[in-house]
């Protein structure tokens, strides 16, 4: 890991990358941490967002010494209500699964740690950061389902907009547009377990979604009026 | 026949209204496909290999271990051996691989050797930049000497802004399939038009008309995407060896290390005025890096308030923090950090309120005097200055000190070259197609809102094709020079099509061509409601044959467009003088840009320029360490951006109407992202009675400043 070496030595860091044979990566070293040691580190980043994506390598599978992987391993996701299997290696962020995989390209790939919030999906009723899960942490096992996934294709029906999409569509809370799917959907989250929101409220609650083209004063106003349509003040 | 010049504004009913974004259910709806989401059958993922060194020579390169690496499928050098990098993030090789994670496993295996070289990643003194310094101008208007010596005050300053980045949120890259000798590239770029070329000079295709560039939507450019770039032509060649589509987009590091640099600038200034604010002379040493080939130019200071007597020398530092790259208004911001903070600075001095200096000195701006005048009066007004104000230092006990900032600003936003096709089916569907591109700053709907005027139709009634080379050729969007451009060429094209529907209509309704106009759905003799005919049944007069009127900019004077604005800015900030934080309270821009065709979107602009501001005045810096040559933030936690609840209230005024209107359509994108680091500058100086000299304005900064200089 690049990180924990000298940053004053980039000879040092590139020798002892070579030397390890393939280099160990921030995937591979959460890979071999484990589940728990995700789910823990994800919490950590992204505050209360992620409780909901704990779901952990159970300890019979833990315990036993089965390894999972490095290779592609089988997997079930539930998402927008549909079983989708795909066989993909331990190491793949429930973000890339679903892009490189799915074709569910509407969480985006930004800074890809845990910081701007562009791939926020809901995860179990919990807006999530999708780059800082393990698709195989959130994936059917043994039997028993897997974490209900929300994308934001499954907000509404193509050719159709949800209150929230349509609320930043009217409020121009929108400029390139990459990082609207995950305001959108970190939005959708708070707004089902917060009818009435402040503005200091939604403050809080987007404050981990980051927009380059400054958008936040239409993304403001959307909020606003999303809540009043949500709750039934408007169509 | 129709007339191409725009109608009066109280006549339009699309053009200067609220429109939403056409493309607002695209992405607010997740459904729309940038570059970076494109997934082609059997495609590829390419990964890149950088520089971890700020500057080396490139001794050898060994492919051999990373291309017996799983899913590996090609491999591309990208800097052959022997020749050098100029900064850490300098693309060296390039991998494609089955999965993401294969190609990134085996660009780790890409073994390269360099030998290191001497490398300079700090641009604050060019005394210490020894050799790697070029003087770049040297200017005396006047005599400068004289002026300030007749100056009753004189105020002595230093001043900055740091290397900064673009930090698209979508990165740099593209998506490259080929079929037989022909390419398509999904490219996130603001130069649709301009790749096919780019790619036949690079002798990757052998003719422009086999490449074909689609960008329906991207992800954010700010100056930074006007070319292939090299991992342009290497994801094409990667693609071509492997003989299957290839995806490779930057990875986030790579995006802030390698993808543009912002060229800082710093001066010693010197400003001299009389007692009652009138500026008499000016002199500045000033300097900044544009990266290793000294990228950037010299600026042009004082910037706005042309001090007649003044002398500028220049020079720039080569240094290895990064290529610089044009962001938003090249130049102006620093331009106008340097010359703002300095006359805040002089009118401090003379106990004058900034804002009636700059009235004062109002006609030193030349042509735009009176809209700056009227702009800075708009914005007093609304921040509501006059109460407001207080001299430098805020006397109030307590840690908070409040205080408020100035600034004006300047742009060109001529329209750039632009050919619009727009076709009229004998169904009653209409089209216009031009080869340009939307960055989100709303060009699409702009395109679709004059159609629809001009056609006297809804704007749903209206498909808007760009995004597409296969499209008429259209200029980068750079400069705020789209808006002029599209709207000048799609107007003539909407009306010449239209002129010769009109023509085939004129028999039915026993009119000359000249008598009709189209409107609300019609085709009508003009005053006359009885006689008209809806716009389906005259297009089914058409027959089989669809009409298409061609349009394009005029070259020169285009009489739908023009170019300069002004723009006025307050900022009123909050000061914590115990943590050393400061928070925006409030910041105004009054903003001129001509005719606006979407108010709502024009206003987005504004709204998105002024936080852009707010986060580089605050946050962003490029942090270089100096031993390594190593960039320390090249990531989102480090490389801060403002979140939503990082500043206060936002005013965006939009000087429209009379004056205005009749000066046609000007660019819009930069100008408001110039002032905002001068207002809050100033404004931070005004609260704490001391200067803050560089930005961005952190609490070490603050605090820094506080302890030369107690609070007053």
């Amino acid at each position: 890991m690049a990180k924990l070496e000298d940053p004053k030595d980039p000879e040092h860091s590139r020798k002892s990358e070579s030397r390890k044979k393939p280099g160990l990566g921030r995937r591979d070293f959460v890979k071999l941490v484990g589940g728990t040691g995700v789910a823990a580190t994800a919490q950590v980043l992204s505050g209360h967002k992620l409780d909901a994506a704990a779901t952990t390598v159970p300890e019979e599978v833990l315990g036993s010494g089965k390894v999972i992987g490095p290779g592609p391993v089988p997997m079930t996701l539930r998402i927008n209500g549909q079983a989708r299997k795909l066989t993909v290696e331990p190491r793949v962020t429930l973000l890339d699964a679903l892009r490189n995989h799915l074709d569910l390209t509407g969480a985006k790939k930004v800074c890809d740690r845990g910081t701007c919030g562009a791939c926020t999906i809901i995860v179990n009723g919990k807006p999530t950061y999708s780059c800082s899960v393990l698709a195989i942490e959130v994936a059917d096992r043994d039997g028993k389902p897997g974490a209900e996934i929300r994308t934001i294709e499954g907000l509404a029906p193509e050719g159709k907009l949800h209150p929230v999409s349509g609320a930043f569509v009217e409020n121009d809370a929108q400029q390139c547009g990459f990082c609207t799917p995950g305001f959108v959907m970190s939005c959708t989250a708070y707004l089902e377990t917060h009818r009435s929101p402040t503005l200091e409220a939604v403050k809080q609650a987007l404050g981990g979604n980051l927009c380059r083209c400054g958008t936040y004063v239409g993304v403001r106003n959307a909020v606003v009026e999303a809540a009043m349509s949500m709750k039934g003040g408007r169509a | 026949m129709a007339d191409y010049r725009w109608p009066p504004t109280d006549k339009c009913s699309l053009i200067g209204r609220r429109i939403s974004r056409l493309d607002g259910p695209w992405k607010s709806s997740g459904r729309i496909k940038y570059s970076y989401d494109v997934n082609r059958p059997n495609m590829l993922h390419g990964k890149l290999v950088f520089s971890p060194y700020a500057h080396a020579k490139v001794v050898s390169i060994d492919t051999s271990a990373a291309e017996k690496m799983p899913g590996v499928k090609a491999v591309e050098i990208m800097t052959e051996p022997g020749k050098e990098v100029f900064w850490v993030g300098h693309e060296v090789a390039a991998v494609a691989a089955e999965t993401e994670e294969q190609a990134r496993d085996a660009a780790r295996r890409i073994q390269v050797h360099y030998e290191k070289l001497p490398h300079l990643v700090s641009d604050v003194s060019p005394e210490k930049a020894g050799e790697h310094t070029k003087q770049l101008a040297e200017q005396t208007d006047g005599n400068p000497d004289q002026a300030l010596q007749q100056a009753e005050v004189i105020s002595e300053g230093e001043y900055g802004v740091p290397v900064i980045t673009h930090c698209c949120l979508e990165a740099h890259g593209q998506v490259a399939e080929w079929e037989g000798d022909n390419l398509t590239i999904y490219a996130s770029t603001q130069n649709v038009s301009g790749i096919p070329g780019e790619m036949v000079r690079a002798k990757i295709a052998d003719s422009a008309d086999k490449v074909r560039v689609l960008t329906p939507v991207m992800g954010g450019g700010f100056g930074s995407k006007f070319g292939a770039d090299t991992w342009g032509l290497a994801c094409a060649r990667l693609a071509k060896k492997a003989g299957r589509p290839v995806k490779m987009m930057l990875e986030r590091d790579q995006e802030l290390l390698a993808a543009g640099a912002r060229p800082s600038m710093y001066a010693k200034v010197k400003v001299g005025a009389k007692k009652d604010g009138t500026l008499m002379g000016w002199a500045s040493e000033s300097w900044g890096t544009g990266g290793p080939d000294a990228q950037g130019g010299a600026p042009s200071i004082p910037y706005v308030v042309r001090i007649p007597d003044r002398r500028v020398r220049h020079t720039t530092v080569l240094t290895n923090i990064g290529p610089a790259r044009a962001w938003r208004a090249p130049n102006h911001p620093q331009m106008c950090l340097i010359t703002m903070s300095a006359l805040d600075d002089l009118a401090a001095k003379l106990g004058m309120d900034p804002v009636e200096m700059l009235q004062k000195n109002i006609q030193m701006t030349g042509q735009l005097a009176k809209t700056y005048s009227a702009e800075l009066e708009k914005a007093a007004e609304l921040m509501d200055w006059k109460k407001k104000c207080h001299p430098r230092g805020d006397k109030t006990p307590g840690p908070i000190k409040k205080g408020l900032g100035v600034s004006i600003h300047t742009w060109g936003g001529a329209g750039h070259a632009s050919n619009c096709n727009c076709t009229i089916q004998p169904d009653g569907s209409v089209s216009a197609s031009l080869g340009s591109q939307d960055l989100g700053t709303g060009t699409r709907t702009v395109i679709g809102i004059i159609t629809a005027e001009t056609m006297g139709l809804p704007l749903e009634a209206v498909t808007v094709n760009i995004g597409d080379s296969k499209y008429p050729p259209d200029g980068a969007s750079g400069g705020s020079t789209t808006v002029g451009g599209v709207s000048s060429s799609t107007r003539r094209a909407a009306t010449a099509a239209l002129n010769q529907l009109l023509e085939k209509v004129a028999p039915s309704l026993d009119a000359k061509p000249d008598e009709l106009e189209a409107i609300d759905g019609k085709i009508r003799v003009k005053g006359n409601l009885g006689r008209a005919i809806s716009w389906k049944q005259a297009c089914a007069k058409l027959g089989t044959t669809p009409i298409t009127g061609v349009g394009q900019r005029q070259r020169g004077n285009d009489d739908l467009i023009s170019s300069g604005v002004g723009g006025a800015q307050m900022a009123e900030v909050s000061v914590d003088t115990e943590t050393g934080l400061v928070h925006v309270d409030k910041l105004v821009a009054v903003q001129d840009c001509g005719l606006v065709i979407d108010l709502k979107t024009a206003e987005s602009q504004v709204y998105g320029a002024c936080i852009m501001g707010i986060t580089y005045s605050l946050f962003e810096d490029k942090i270089m360490d100096q031993q390594t040559g190593r960039c320390l933030n090249a990531d989102l936690e480090f490389y801060k951006l403002a979140g939503i609840g990082d500043f206060g209230e936002i005013v965006v005024h939009m000087m429209t109407g009379t004056g205005y209107d009749e000066r046609g359509v000007i660019g819009l994108g930069e100008p408001p992202v110039i002032s905002p680091g001068a207002a809050i500058s100033n404004a931070v100086a005004n609260a704490i009675g001391v200067r803050v000299p560089t930005l961005p304005l952190t609490p070490d900064k603050v605090l820094g400043a506080l302890e030369k200089g107690a609070v007053a």
